[in-house]
């Protein structure tokens, strides 16, 4: 039991507080924080919990069913003697590697020939994007068509007007994964054409109207107006690109199913095989071990990234 | 930005309700189910005492594969109403299912699987010894008949002590299934299928010169080439596992048999190229292809014409089915396998009750009583489905054999078709899946078969060696 003067003295510090405290809530700290709390507890459950979850699953054997068992680092340790894995990271550098070659120049190539045609750029713009709005899975199936490997089949088809093919293309270890890179570019160019255009549409006429007064040629003003422009777009774009194309998933999977031969086996398409190839529970041990080591490199480098190029972008 | 209080409510209303839209939505109420019957309020086969004394009970069964025709649904329905109307205090909901190992595993672990489902014979050892299916010996060995089970189709779902955790309900042998009309076109006789493994290899190459279609097709994906390539290994006489007498089971992946087996596809492949140009086949997509008369032949369970014609279109007249070719090899054997039906976990002690009636009933009764073998046939040919599709007997084959000649007059397939298999299936060895592991082998197996099918120049040897290696370290992790 406190003193009469502890009791009389918490009393009126708390009086005192309060009213800042209130004041403080009320002003911009108690409806901003009410209306973070749905949010927090969306990510928090959704978002946060899961990759706990996962850490956490990374150190044990577990069917989802029995009580899990903790085995420390076993399943990182099983994951990287797994003879598959290797194949695995090697086709995703592949994918990634065969998107950045032709998935990286087409957009801003697009984006450039637009930026200059006087009519129709919302037109273009519409076409451009239309193969984003396709569902993946859609898309996937059209291409399935397109890619069929018979003599009957429709790029095969078209390839024989100017006596070409038949080519294999998925199923064969060699073409299947550059059909998949030249769909997942045509799937996901549109949206990227987007964000360049509208870069490029607020670089300052003046600076082409100055590099026209020099005389410029149109290669010269593209190399030295247009593109030190994007480059702050450039540089967000391609370390977007190269995080999606290391989570590559959907193409794969409904393309090929990682074959023929692991051929097309991504490190996401491995994870789903460790936790769902066997009907009797998977290794979700494992599945989620590649899972963190694939995150983790990701953060490593991304931030490696952003160190190694800080120079080049635009705050600098 | 200033926001009006109404302007805010009425978004966050908007969010919520689209919110809910959307769950309901993928709540699997909303999923339209093949089921739309509810119990009748007066059971005309049920006394009212047997009404009281039990409790109203909600069970879900998985019997129709998604895609199936709306006739199959009707067929399933007409079947449910007459359950409901024998059992008015047990409500069946259909829901769509197929197996499919990576499915399996994901509805396993979600918990999704309707409260009686099916399962291949692979799968009931490792799911019993996980305890993720229910076990109903009691239930079970308090039927009249529990003593008439194959004891060797019975095993497959029985734990080392004998307990029963899940009944067979179909039991195959696999066959080899092929196309009459392209037979026909390509100048072969449709009525002499091939019966040793170099003439079904003349008759692919026929085929494919003839028509320009697949002579002979192998799936090769979500573990069937591992299926198909244990299929034909055992029919040359080779093992993929053996067990030694402690229990210890070696892979025997790279067994002379197997070798033979994939050198026999890659000389279809590349040298007589009559395997057509896809190599990605699993189960579903075969069917497809095969009911779309793309591909000459193929092997797979003798029990496919029900699917192809419930999910695939298939003109009767293309079908014809026969035995798969054996070597003069003692071992030499037809894989055989089946399917178990089995109890969801999350059920209440009424529901599992409830489950096995409807598997004595649904399942069992067609194949051991003469009115519940008509009732099933007439439900069946009254929706145009299947009736008479060949199998391998569940009980001893003088049942089997019975249980044929009650529904003589429903059968509707054309059972002049499937003579080739039905008249010698039963002189051939069946012999079990491999017993351990078994999907686990079957899925090292597919880069191998994929291998050989796309690359002309892949190196058997090392392929079987790696795959062997892989199996082998999975069954010593046990």
């Amino acid at each position: 039991m406190g003193s009469y003067a502890e009791r009389d003295v918490i009393p009126r510090v708390a009086v005192r507080r309060w009213p800042r405290v209130r004041a403080r809530f009320s002003r911009d700290g108690l409806s901003t924080f009410l209306f973070l709390v749905p949010l927090l507890a969306i990510f928090g459950l959704f978002s946060w919990f899961p990759i706990i979850r996962a850490f956490v699953m990374s150190l044990q054997e577990t069917n989802l069913v029995s009580i899990p068992t903790f085995v420390g680092l076993e399943n990182f340790a099983r994951v990287l003697a797994d003879p598959v894995f290797a194949i695995a990271v090697r086709n995703t550098a592949y994918f990634a590697l065969l998107a950045l070659v032709i998935g990286f120049p087409i957009p801003i190539v697009l984006a450039v020939i637009m930026s200059e045609t006087r009519r129709g750029k919302g037109l273009m713009s519409a076409l451009a994007y239309l193969p984003v709005v396709v569902p993946p899975v859609v898309s996937v199936l059209l291409w399935r068509f397109f890619f069929d490997a018979s003599a009957t089949g429709v790029f095969n088809t078209m390839l024989g007007w100017i006596g070409l093919g038949p080519l294999p293309w998925l199923q064969n270890s060699a073409s299947a994964m550059p059909s998949i890179v030249i769909e997942a570019t045509w799937a996901a160019a549109g949206g990227t054409v987007i964000i360049y255009l509208a870069a490029l549409l607020s670089v300052p006429p003046e600076l082409y109207d100055a590099a026209e007064v020099d005389g410029a040629s149109i290669w010269q003003k593209i190399r030295n107006v247009t593109l030190p422009q994007l480059r702050g777009v450039l540089f967000v774009t391609l370390i977007l690109q190269l995080i999606a194309t290391a989570q590559v998933f959907t193409e794969p999977f409904l393309f090929t199913g990682g074959g023929p031969a692991n051929s097309t086996t991504t490190v996401l398409l491995l994870i789903y095989h460790y936790a769902f190839q066997n009907s009797l529970g998977g290794e979700y041990g494992m599945a989620a071990a590649l899972s963190i080591m694939l995150a983790g490199f990701l953060a490593v480098f991304t931030a490696g990234y952003f160190w190694l190029t800080r120079s080049w972008s635009t705050s600098s | 930005m200033i926001r009006t209080p109404r302007r805010s409510f009425a978004r966050m209303a908007a969010v919520a309700i689209t919110a809910v839209g959307l769950f309901s939505a993928c709540s699997p109420s909303a999923s339209p189910s093949p089921s739309a019957s509810t119990a009748p309020s007066q059971a005309p086969g049920a006394s009212p005492s047997a009404v009281a004394e039990h409790k109203p009970v909600t069970i879900t069964v998985g019997v129709l594969r998604p895609g199936a025709t709306q006739e199959a649904a009707d067929a399933l329905n007409l079947q449910i109403d007459q359950f409901e109307a024998k059992y008015p205090w047990i409500t069946i909901q259909s829901e769509e299912y197929n197996w499919t190992a990576p499915t399996f595993t994901a509805a396993l672990a979600a918990g999704t699987l309707p409260d009686v489902f099916t399962i291949p014979f692979t799968d009931g050892k490792g799911l019993i010894a996980q305890h993720q299916i229910v076990n109903i010996d009691a239930r079970i060995r308090a039927l009249p008949y529990v003593d008439k089970f194959n004891k060797n189709v019975l095993v497959n779902g029985q734990d080392a002590d004998g307990k029963i955790w899940a009944v067979p309900t179909q039991a195959y042998g696999m066959s080899l299934t092929y196309n009459r009309t392209l037979f026909k076109q390509a100048g072969l006789d449709p009525d002499k299928p091939p019966t040793t493994w170099d003439e079904v290899k003349a008759a692919a190459k026929t085929i494919a010169e003839k028509t320009g279609k697949a002579g002979f097709a192998e799936m090769a994906t979500q573990n069937t080439g591992g299926w198909q390539l244990t299929t034909m290994t055992y029919s040359l006489g080779g093992r993929m596992e053996t067990v030694a007498d402690d229990g210890k089971v070696t892979a025997t992946l790279t067994n002379p048999a197997t070798k033979s087996a994939l050198q026999y596809l890659h000389d279809l492949r590349w040298n007589d190229s009559s395997m057509g140009s896809t190599f990605d086949y699993a189960w579903g997509s075969i069917n497809q292809a095969f009911s779309a008369g793309q591909i000459g032949m193929f092997t797979g369970g003798s029990d496919l014409y029900t699917a192809m014609v419930q999910n695939n279109g298939l003109k009767a007249d293309d079908y014809g089915v026969t035995t798969i070719p054996l070597a003069n090899d003692p071992n030499a054997g037809v894989l055989g396998g089946g399917t178990l039906a089995a109890v969801n976990v999350n059920t209440t002690e009424d529901q599992r009750d409830a489950a096995v009636t409807w598997i004595d009933w649904y399942y069992m009764s067609k194949l051991l009583t003469q009115d519940g073998a008509v009732a099933d046939a007439k439900a069946l040919a009254a929706n145009k489905q299947p009736v008479g599709v060949p199998a391998l007997p569940i009980f001893d084959k003088a049942t089997y054999d019975e249980s044929q000649t009650w529904i003589k007059d429903y059968i509707n397939v054309p059972t002049a078709q499937m003579t080739s298999f039905t008249s010698k299936i039963f002189d051939q060895q069946l012999v079990n899946e491999p017993v351990a592991h078994t999907q686990d082998l079957y899925a090292a197996l597919d880069p191998v078969v994929q291998a050989v099918l796309t690359d002309k120049n892949a190196n058997i040897d090392a392929l079987l060696d790696a795959a062997n290696t892989q199996v082998q370290a999975i069954l010593d992790k046990g």
